[in-house]
């Protein structure tokens, strides 16, 4: 039997990848990888807690995080194609500017 | 044998997560975020979720990688010399603390709490997407369909913001 702790730790280290991601990469894509490593971290407690504590709400939450990591990334690819076509590179670094 | 497949699939996600962020050409950091997503699906398994399994492998590694990689190869994105943050090396020691106490405090915490009605028996009887059909359309019915409208919502967003301005020469004669 797996301890529930085990999953517990690897989804801290999987999100604390994520988190790093967001912090340290200049590609904008890869910094919307990152955001779905957490996103990914967060659904495994959610299911490892409902089934060590025998609940379904963990399950269901965990398919609504799925639904949202879907809309963001729909969203978030959408600005990225708009913020390419005005000439500015996917460098985060670089977008510093509301309105060009 | 529970245990191997535990560590094959929790380690094969962290490498392949670090991999993610660690990689230079982003097309490898997509592929690399795929192992992940079908090794995260390996352990619901293991959590006896098999309906979020396939729902993992479906909506995650079947839409929206691909609609990661359809952007990556649309943009044909050159990989800078310098991919990193400039400050990045003063940020992985504190990131690499805070993540030895966060685990510290993991391991020694007890967890508990009360029980539910789904144990591993009654989920075995009729399946995990039978028990998950009904606690979602009996307790989360409203939840439910605000995702819709938020689904909804996000696609028309999406679509809007990609498509292509009219030209203002175009827009006059119009």
């Amino acid at each position: 039997m797996i301890p529930l702790s085990a999953y517990v730790a690897v989804s801290a280290v999987l999100f604390a990848t994520g988190l790093l991601g967001v912090l340290i990469r200049r590609n904008f894509i890869i910094v919307l990888m990152s955001v779905e490593i957490m996103l990914n971290a967060a659904t495994i407690n959610l299911v490892a807690f409902s089934h060590y504590l025998e609940a379904m709400q963990g399950q269901i939450v965990a398919l609504f995080i799925i639904a949202i990591a879907a809309g963001e990334a729909a969203i978030g690819l959408a600005i990225i194609i708009v913020v390419f076509r005005g000439k500015i590179s996917t460098n985060v670094d670089e977008m510093n500017l509301l309105k060009w | 044998m529970a245990f191997v497949f535990f560590a094959y699939f929790a380690v094969v996600s962290i490498v392949a997560g670090i991999l993610t962020v660690a990689l230079k050409n982003p097309v490898q950091c997509g592929l690399a975020l795929l192992a992940l997503l079908l090794h995260v699906s390996g352990l619901f398994v293991m959590l006896n979720a098999e309906f979020l399994w396939a729902v993992q492998v479906i909506v995650y590694a079947g839409a929206i990688l691909v609609l990661y990689l359809f952007v990556l190869m649309l943009l044909n994105l050159k990989t800078d010399d310098r991919y990193f943050h400039a400050k990045a090396p003063y940020l992985l020691a504190p990131a690499a603390i805070g993540l030895a106490y966060l685990l510290f405090l993991l391991v020694r915490s007890p967890f508990g709490g009360s029980r539910g009605d789904a144990s591993t028996a009654a989920i075995l009887m009729n399946g995990d997407a039978h028990a998950i059909g009904i606690k979602m359309f009996s307790d989360y019915l409203l939840q439910f369909e605000i995702i819709g409208v938020f689904l909804t919502g996000a696609i028309v967003g999406a679509i809007v913001l990609a498509k292509t301005p009219k030209s203002i020469e175009t827009r006059r004669d119009a």
